[in-house]
């Protein structure tokens, strides 16, 4: 079974492109687009990367990374950050909560699909144990 | 002989020039140009509704019955405006003060907003005046009689009937039009007023003129006159003593207690200081009017047959000499007197009525009091209306069953000794602090009852009962209760007898009831208030307690002055407190300000009634505020110092917090355009380039189907259009927000900008199911100003509708209205669930969408466009809140301002 990874994305068009290079890849993508509920999506979903945008309708990205890691099954799941706003600010804060990778908008195809690759091999080299 | 038709010819023509002139006049004082129609002359001349049909026609026909007394008529009000000092003026700074609309409005008012005392004068008044506006229906229909008996052709014998039912239904369609075209705040007419002003010009000009002829036309002149009133019996009668007194006073209580006085006098008066002109102007109008009375009477009595109408010689007399122009013109003046009075009569009668007894039963019908939905304005318009349509039929029921028999100045003393009975009540409310509600309610009780059975019920003779026998034994042969010999008073004038036995009761019961009883909180503060209304004017009650939502009293004002009223008072208010949009801080100052306006719509109690329900919760912590206030004066003035200082430090502290948030706000909007810019230009470029890496990949490899090709490449295709929108916008936006924009400024008309934009955002956003509500004919207005721009403004408006109007179906109303000031104001009103309140200060903002981006699909800088559009054009747009859904308003000059 191929590895799962949660978009928390609003921008249509944005969405069907990150689709299409990562099920070309393999992956199962599935989507969210509400910033209110990521953090339960996440929780119901467990996959094994997410993609977290910032400017989210109801709830920044921020936001719901500093709820994710907070949480105790959570606190070390790969979250790739992908941001319009691309101030060095916006990074720091990214940092400061807890993020796995901070790509900024536009970004490479090919290098976002690495990232995406090595978060996932990272984890699973951690999580080898669990499984 | 002048003949019948041409007369009904003249009529109308006098009718219609009288709407003509009412109309004109509307139109200036909506205009603002009322000049001369303000002065004290106009005030003087409407005052002279006092001289009704009753004193036009009856005086002669009261000189030839009694003499010299009919002068008791003329030397009563005379002598009260000669001392307005001391009472008119109270009662005019009292009703202005207080907004007062009517005598019931006066008295309820004073006795802590009494809904019983308001009811009760109304009724008194309704059925005082009734009788009277019979009289006047009857004077006209039997002027028109005589000129039809005298029609050489003698087969026009008009139907006294048929003429009354036209005359009254003609006045309650004059009444109507002009009496209600809109609910001022102060109740003015100046239509009618400016009307009655001519018809009394009239009616003083024919009296003069049938007076001259009599003098020197069928007499010799001074000389021989005087020998002829020497020998006739008009100079026969004796004087008495009692009776000059009591009719003197009688008219003097009547100019300030009858309802349409009380109209002229209080209610339509706009400046004090015309009391001065009309203190002397109008005895001078009365003692005119009462010159010629003798000589007709007495040259009346010797030329014309015997068994004349003496109440018409005023008429008959040119008639019989066949003086055609004379007679007209003498018609023409007994028209103008009835019909000026039942206008103005109607009118008052028709506040109090929906005021005092409507309103309050429709309030009270409403469980949700003041709150009901609905459209109040609506009610107290429909409510007048029919008010005088009622108050003019009862007029003719009671003329078409009396059968109009009586002598006409017996009726007017009737009426007047009905309306007299409030004067207790009235004088002792405005000069005596401690007259209560209970002595009020008593005395005007014990007065009506006491002039019904002694005068009014009389007057109805055998059919009300009151046969000979009754008469001369009493009810149940109780001879202390005989109607004309009330306690064993015998051998009075009959008249004498009810004007002082009611008037005396009634005063001994107001005065005994006050004494007895406790004011109320509220009746003690009212008391004060208009006792003492020259040391306080205008600081009525204070609201200071009072905690209302701005917005909930914007939208129960819509409702009851009409929505362009309101938002207008809201809106000055709002800038005098330095503020932008619509919603004004609800200082209690402002709360007075709004009661005020509200009280002259609704009526005082009503109005306390509403705002106390919104403003202070309950009733009762005002009332328990109040006692306190009465109570212990000084403690409060000390203490509503201190409040006053502390909400002045309240709200100087609230300006400079919000300052200081605006300059915070300022540089941190700087950082927040670019980051949003940074933002809005990063999305599509994503897309893009996502999208191109993928496509140039494909090419590559070859390994992709026609239809992925296809829609990827059209993705790019949109998102570059995003783009290229989005620099569009901010270029415009810069361009507008610098002021370097070249407008087209070009004459249009605006209902095609409309249609032009609604064709526009149709084509664009596709058939949601929009509806559209518009009132094309009022759209038709040639406007100066760059078309393309203002439509760019209404297409980004209705596309809002279209992406955000969130009701089942979705309705757009645009109301167009020209101001007097020449401007123009166009409101968008939607039926969706609005704007919240905390976001209608940012919508104008640049990037300030509030749904998420998908949905809007633009940067959020449309109505930020719309606002610079709009001050370049040299208007605004302002979101206007309370109207049910989103609502914008555009307000633009009609023409460009040339500087």
């Amino acid at each position: 079974m191929g590895k799962r990874v949660l978009l928390i994305e609003d921008e249509p068009n944005i969405i069907e492109a990150i689709r299409f290079i990562l099920s070309r890849d393999g992956w199962t993508v599935e989507t969210h687009a509400d910033g209110a509920t990521a953090v339960a999506a996440v929780d119901r979903k467990c996959p094994d990367v997410i993609i977290l945008d910032v400017m989210l309708p109801n709830k920044s990205g921020f936001e719901i990374l500093r709820e994710l890691r907070a949480m105790p099954d959570h606190a070390s799941r790969p979250v790739l950050m992908l941001t319009a706003r691309g101030q060095q600010k916006d990074r720091d804060m990214a940092e400061a909560v807890g993020v796995s990778h901070f790509m900024t908008k536009p970004f490479s195809n090919t290098e976002m699909l690495d990232v995406v690759r090595r978060l996932a091999a990272d984890a699973s080299g951690q999580d080898d144990g669990h499984g | 002989m002048l003949r019948f038709n041409i007369l009904v010819l003249v009529c109308i023509s006098y009718a219609t020039l009288l709407f003509v002139v009412a109309f004109w006049a509307e139109k200036r004082a909506e205009a603002g140009r009322l000049g001369w129609l303000r002065s004290p002359l106009i005030y003087t001349l409407s005052l002279s509704i006092y001289c009704t049909a009753w004193t036009f026609y009856g005086a002669v026909g009261y000189a030839v019955r009694s003499g010299l007394e009919f002068v008791t008529i003329y030397l009563g009000p005379s002598l009260m405006m000669i001392g307005w000092w001391w009472i008119l003026r109270k009662l005019v700074r009292i009703g202005r003060t207080h907004r007062i609309t009517s005598v019931a409005d006066l008295i309820s008012s004073r006795y802590g907003k009494s809904t019983t005392l308001g009811v009760l004068v109304t009724l008194l008044a309704v059925i005082g005046t009734t009788p009277y506006i019979a009289l006047q229906l009857q004077s006209v229909a039997l002027s028109f009689a005589v000129f039809g008996v005298n029609d050489p052709s003698g087969a026009v014998l008009p139907d006294l009937d048929k003429t009354a039912l036209w005359v009254a239904a003609g006045l309650a369609l004059f009444t109507s039009l002009f009496g209600t075209r809109n609910l001022d705040a102060n109740e003015r007419h100046h239509g009618v007023v400016t009307a009655i002003a001519l018809e009394a010009v009239v009616k003083f000009i024919a009296l003069i003129a049938v007076g001259l002829f009599v003098v020197w036309g069928l007499s010799d002149g001074l000389g021989d006159l005087m020998m002829r009133i020497d020998a006739s019996p008009v100079a026969q009668h004796p004087i008495h003593g009692t009776r000059w007194i009591a009719l003197t006073m009688l008219s003097a209580v009547a100019l300030i207690t009858l309802p349409r006085m009380f109209q002229v006098l209080v209610v339509e008066n706009s400046d004090e200081s015309h009391l001065f002109t009309a203190g002397w102007a109008f005895p001078l109008y009365l003692f005119g009017m009462s010159l010629f009375v003798i000589p007709i009477a007495v040259v009346g009595l010797e030329v014309l047959p015997a068994g004349s109408n003496p109440d018409m010689f005023v008429l008959t007399l040119p008639l019989h000499f066949d003086q055609r122009v004379l007679a007209t013109l003498s018609f023409l003046g007994g028209f103008s007197s009835a019909t000026s009075m039942v206008i103005v009569a109607s009118i008052a009668l028709s506040t109090m009525v929906s005021n005092h007894i409507v309103m309050p039963i429709w309030l009270s019908s409403r469980s949700g009091g003041a709150m009901v939905s609905g459209d109040v304005r609506g009610v107290v318009l429909s409510a007048r209306r029919l008010s005088i349509f009622g108050v003019l039929a009862l007029g003719y029921l009671y003329f078409h069953f009396s059968g109009g028999s009586e002598a006409l100045a017996s009726i007017g003393m009737i009426s007047f000794t009905g309306v007299a009975q409030v004067l207790p009540a009235m004088v002792g409310g405005i000069f005596w602090r401690g007259a209560t509600r209970v002595g009020a309610i008593g005395g005007v009780i014990t007065g009506f009852v006491v002039w019904a059975y002694t005068m009014f019920l009389p007057s109805f003779g055998p059919a009300a009962g009151y046969t000979a026998e009754f008469l001369a034994q009493g009810p149940f042969g109780l001879t202390l209760l005989r109607p004309q010999a009330l306690f064993g008073v015998e051998g009075v004038d009959p008249v004498v007898h009810a004007i002082s036995w009611s008037m005396a009761l009634n005063t001994v019961v107001f005065l005994v009831g006050s004494l007895l009883s406790f004011p109320r909180p509220v009746e003690r503060l009212q008391g004060a208030e208009f006792v003492n209304v020259f040391e306080h004017s205008g600081s009525a009650r204070s609201w200071s307690h009072g905690f209302a939502e701005a917005e909930d009293l914007l939208v129960m004002a819509q409702r009851i002055l009409g929505p362009v009223e309101a938002q207008n008072l809201f809106q000055s208010e709002a800038e005098r407190q330095g503020k932008e949009g619509y919603l004004p801080d609800t200082t209690p100052a402002f709360i007075e300000r709004l009661e005020r306006e509200m009280a002259g719509s609704v009526g005082a109690a009503t109005a306390h009634a509403m705002l106390g329900q919104i403003a202070g919760g309950v009733f009762v912590s005002v009332e328990d505020l109040m006692a306190v206030a009465d109570e212990t004066a000084q403690m409060m003035e000390h203490s509503s110092q201190l409040e006053q200082k502390s909400v002045e430090l309240a709200r100087t502290a609230r300006q400079l917090r919000e300052a200081n948030e605006k300059l915070t706000a300022l540089s941190i909007q700087k950082d927040a355009f670019l980051s949003q810019i940074s933002h809005e230009l990063r999305t599509p470029m994503t897309s893009i380039r996502a999208f191109s890496e993928i496509l140039r990949e494909a090419g590559q490899t070859g390994d992709m189907d026609a239809e992925s090709l296809e829609r990827f490449s059209s993705i790019i295709h949109d998102e570059a259009q995003r783009l290229t929108r989005l620099l569009d916008d901010l270029l415009d936006l810069s361009v507008l927000e610098n002021g370097q924009v070249s407008l087209n400024w070009a004459r249009a008309n605006l209902h095609d900008v409309i249609d032009r934009a609604l064709n526009a955002s149709s084509e664009a956003g596709g058939g949601n199911g929009l509806v559209v509500r518009r009132n094309e004919l009022s759209e038709h207005i040639a406007i100066e100003t760059d078309p393309d721009r203002l439509a760019q403004v209404f297409i980004n408006i209705i596309a809002n509708v279209r992406k955000y109007c969130d009701a089942e179906t979705p309705v757009l109303q645009i109301h167009v209205r020209r101001t007097p000031d020449d401007r123009i104001q166009i409101d968008f009103i939607d039926n969706g669930s609005g704007i919240a309140k905390d976001k209608q200060a940012m919508i104008f903002e640049k990037f300030s969408r509030l749904t998420d981006h998908a949905k809007a699909g633009g940067a959020g800088l449309g109505l930020a466009i719309c606002r610079e559009i709009m001050v370049n054009l040299g208007g605004s747009i302002s979101y206007l809140p309370g109207q049910g859904g989103a609502a914008f308003r555009l307000d633009l000059p009609r023409v460009r301002a040339r500087d």
